[in-house]
């Protein structure tokens, strides 16, 4: 059997990127939540507060050690994997790497130790300001990786000599054109999902009536930040990062929005069943004008489709998983917009902590906002293809020639075997800790 | 010194950097599999708790500083060492999650794999990343076009295998006095009689490995001897490991770790040195060699970096030192604790 390593490096990476990014939208999300609550806990004197942070506290614990266990591999695969994209790239993709181990790793894991293990240890402002430290920190983790992904879609602050890309300009490299978009959007999907992740786990506090009161107080501040936070999603971050694609990938536009032929007045595609080889939309619905008018601000402007793309030289992306995932990714924000503004409305109505069916509901939508999360990292990864640097770099160029398939498969089913054992052991430790509740006493401080 | 140097100095300190400050949680994870009771395995967690994770990010900025400083450096090692490399990161993925997972259930057999997972999970690291210095001091089979195929099995050679053993032994002892300083009573006896153990290990294998590589890579002499900072590194390597086992006997713990600490900061100056300016040797042809020159990025790329680096790691530095002071003094079990 012919085992190719270049199909199975590209497995092991959407494997080990994809589990990995289940854990930061959870630890960043949560992390800015509880920079609130420590602030109420530590400046309002609220127990209330207190207890919420010591509880939430410990799963951002968990969670952050799941994160960074499955993170160590992101940094080694790019040579592991990876080594002709690492020769061709390394002049300029290093760098955010490295700036992001030094100004943000360092920062969340240092202050994250002083947050966990430091109440009592240090004064109460000191242990508010680690927690600051933390989101801050994951924060501008999110951001460098972000550069450097951004830079791969949207290549700019360079220039091609001896046969790589050499560095021009680091702060055109850096605020390259999709960084800033890309960023916003991402950002605020990992606030979603912990907006979720704290509501869930609060309404089943509430369910419970264990440590309801305490529950009570995390649900209503995780509703309204993350009914803020899902309209954020759409508008603007969501409408920005949309334009910019158009403008700069056209290829991933078309695929993403359905858009066969190029056309002014193209319309906005709301549902449709697609197929490849030929790209085809079957009983598609859309809305006459509103594609060109939502990329280009005039409806009448001309939007290029997939086979004008295609006539014109420049290879599409898989039309159909791009496809999928751009328009599952939206109706699950047009979900969350449509949640959330429900919970605040019951909570305005003095209903909410009584409306169990959508208390349940809250605990059971967890896992959506991850899930619109990975959809989102799909139609951007796979939406570039078949490049790896866009336009650049074709990614079948990019693997490692001198690692066997053999050896990539080993790998492969190794980190197949340990991440669904993590995978279930996280949820597994995660519904133990949840169970338990925060404590029943006021929380006792040393200071 | 040019910025090709420079990041040469650079990428060795944070490799150094790791080796003194993961090197001593790795240790205290071989430890782990010789602890005696379940007390004794949580003063091991908890003493590494809160720290262990910056320690970590060593590694990650070592790593991510030789892609953006060296990248055919990074690409080809790591390529190459393909299978060792995804073995360190099963380890150190069991390594992470273990300490978390281990005091969520309280049974004993729960708690025992996780137990075998922490050490296990030190254990397989520590040896590693000795057989793979050793494997770049003996050279690796690269190309005059800079292409490297090496099997997996040819990395465990016997030489590459006793600086493997001879990393093992260095981290059990700065684990060990490390542990030391932490603890109290018998625990703290124990510890310091490993420590004593380790460093007689320790200076047999090192001696040995030495004499190995005059045989194995003799390039690696060549013209050390009339290099000043050379000497330097061997006086201080030479001062520390004399100091280790009287700072001990003296139950000055903290010396006898910051001793400890020197000898492998030390370690790794030398070995540094006798690589300048190569940073993987070739061992088909000297000249096909990966160095500092025809391995490293444009100058604008090692100047920002270098930008990056000075305001970063001060910082870094700082606040690192102020979280270790707030977690000086015994280890003591808590709620929160592991």
């Amino acid at each position: 059997m012919h085992l190719d390593p270049l199909f199975l490096s590209r497995l092991q990476f959407a494997l080990t990127i994809g589990f990995h990014f289940l854990f930061p939208p959870l630890t960043i999300g949560l992390a800015w939540l509880l920079v609130f609550v420590e602030w109420r806990g530590w400046r309002r004197g609220d127990e209330d507060c207190v207890r919420a942070g010591k509880f939430f506290g410990k799963i951002l614990g968990l969670t952050f050690a799941v994160g960074v266990a499955t993170g160590i591999v992101m940094e080694f695969q790019f040579g592991t994997n990876w080594a002709e994209y690492s020769k061709y790239v390394g002049d300029i993709f290093g760098a955010p790497l490295a700036a992001e181990a030094i100004f943000a790793f360092f920062l969340e894991s240092a202050f994250l130790g002083l947050y966990l293990f430091g109440r009592g240890k240090v004064s109460k402002g000191v242990h508010w300001f680690s927690s600051l430290m933390v989101a801050f920190g994951s924060m501008l983790s999110a951001f460098w990786i972000i550069v450097a992904n951004s830079w791969q879609q949207t290549p700019a602050g360079y220039a091609i000599r001896n046969g790589r890309a050499e560095l021009t300009d680091f702060w055109a490299a850096v605020f390259n054109p999709s960084t800033a978009d890309r960023f916003l959007h991402t950002f605020v999907g990992c606030l979603i999902a912990g907006a979720f992740l704290m509501a869930g786990v609060s309404a089943y506090l509430v369910l419970k009536n264990r440590g309801a009161q305490v529950g009570r107080k995390t649900l209503k501040i995780s509703l309204i930040f993350g009914l803020i936070v899902s309209l954020l999603a759409l508008f603007p971050t969501g409408d920005h990062h949309a334009k910019q694609v158009a403008r700069t990938q056209p290829e991933k536009f078309a695929a993403i929005e359905g858009l066969i032929h190029g056309q002014t007045r193209a319309p906005l595609t709301v549902f449709g069943i697609p197929s490849e080889e030929p790209p085809e939309l079957k009983l598609d619905i859309g809305i006459p004008g509103m594609l060109s008018m939502l990329a280009f601000g005039d409806a009448d402007a001309y939007v290029p489709g997939i086979e004008d793309l295609r006539e014109a030289g420049h290879p599409t992306p898989p039309f159909v998983i791009t496809f999928v995932s751009f328009h599952t990714m939206v109706g699950l924000g047009t979900f969350f917009i449509l949640l959330t503004a429900l919970g605040v409305f019951l909570l305005l109505r003095n209903k909410l902590y009584e409306t169990r069916w959508y208390l349940k509901l809250l605990l059971w939508v967890i896992p959506l906002p991850l899930i619109a999360c990975q959809l989102g990292w799909i139609v951007a990864e796979v939406g570039r293809q078949p490049w790896v640097v866009y336009r650049l770099l074709k990614t079948e160029d990019a693997y490692s020639a001198n690692v066997t398939g053999g050896e990539v498969l080993f790998s492969i089913i190794m980190f197949g075997l340990i991440y669904l054992l993590l995978g279930v052991l996280y949820v597994f430790i995660l519904v133990r800790k949840v169970k338990h509740g925060p404590e029943l006493l006021p929380a006792k401080e040393a200071r | 010194m040019d910025l090709n140097a420079a990041w040469f100095l650079l990428i060795w300190i944070l490799f150094a950097g790791y080796a003194i400050l993961d090197g001593f949680d790795l240790g205290v994870g071989v430890l782990h599999l010789f602890a005696r009771d379940d007390r004794q395995r949580r003063i091991h967690m908890n003493a590494i708790g809160p720290i262990w994770d910056g320690n970590e990010v060593w590694l990650l900025t070592a790593a991510g500083a030789l892609f953006a400083a060296f990248p055919p450096v990074y690409a080809t090692v790591f390529s190459g060492f393909y299978l060792a490399l995804m073995l360190v990161l099963f380890a150190l993925i069991f390594r992470a999650v273990s300490m978390e997972f281990r005091g969520q259930v309280d049974r004993p057999g729960w708690r025992r794999v996780w137990d075998w997972s922490f050490g296990l999970g030190s254990l397989v690291p520590a040896i590693i990343f000795g057989v793979a210095v050793g494997n770049i001091l003996r050279g690796l089979p690269i190309e005059a076009d800079g292409t490297l195929n090496v099997p997996f099995l040819a990395l465990l050679n016997p030489y590459a295998l006793l600086i493997g053993i001879l990393s093992l032994v260095m981290f059990v002892m700065h684990g060990a006095a490390f542990l030391a300083v932490k603890t109290e009573g018998d625990l703290q006896q124990r510890m310091a009689r490993w420590t004593i153990g380790a460093w007689m290990a320790f200076v047999v294998l090192y001696l040995a490995a030495t004499l190995a590589t005059f045989f194995v890579s003799p390039f690696v002499f060549e013209g050390v001897f009339g290099n000043p900072l050379f000497w330097v590194f061997f006086l201080l390597l030479l001062g520390a490991i004399i100091y280790v086992p009287i700072a001990n006997r003296a139950r000055k713990f903290l010396r006898a770790f910051l001793a400890s600490a020197v000898t492998i900061a030390a370690m790794i100056g030398l070995t540094a040195t006798s690589l300048f300016p190569r940073m993987v040797p070739s061992s088909l042809d000297l000249a096909s060699s990966l160095t500092i020159y025809n391995a490293s990025s444009t100058p604008r790329t090692l100047t920002v970096m270098l930008v990056i680096a000075l305001i970063g790691m001060p910082l870094v530095i700082g606040y690192t030192a102020c979280i270790y002071k707030v977690f000086m003094g015994k280890v003591v079990i808590t709620d929160e604790s592991y």
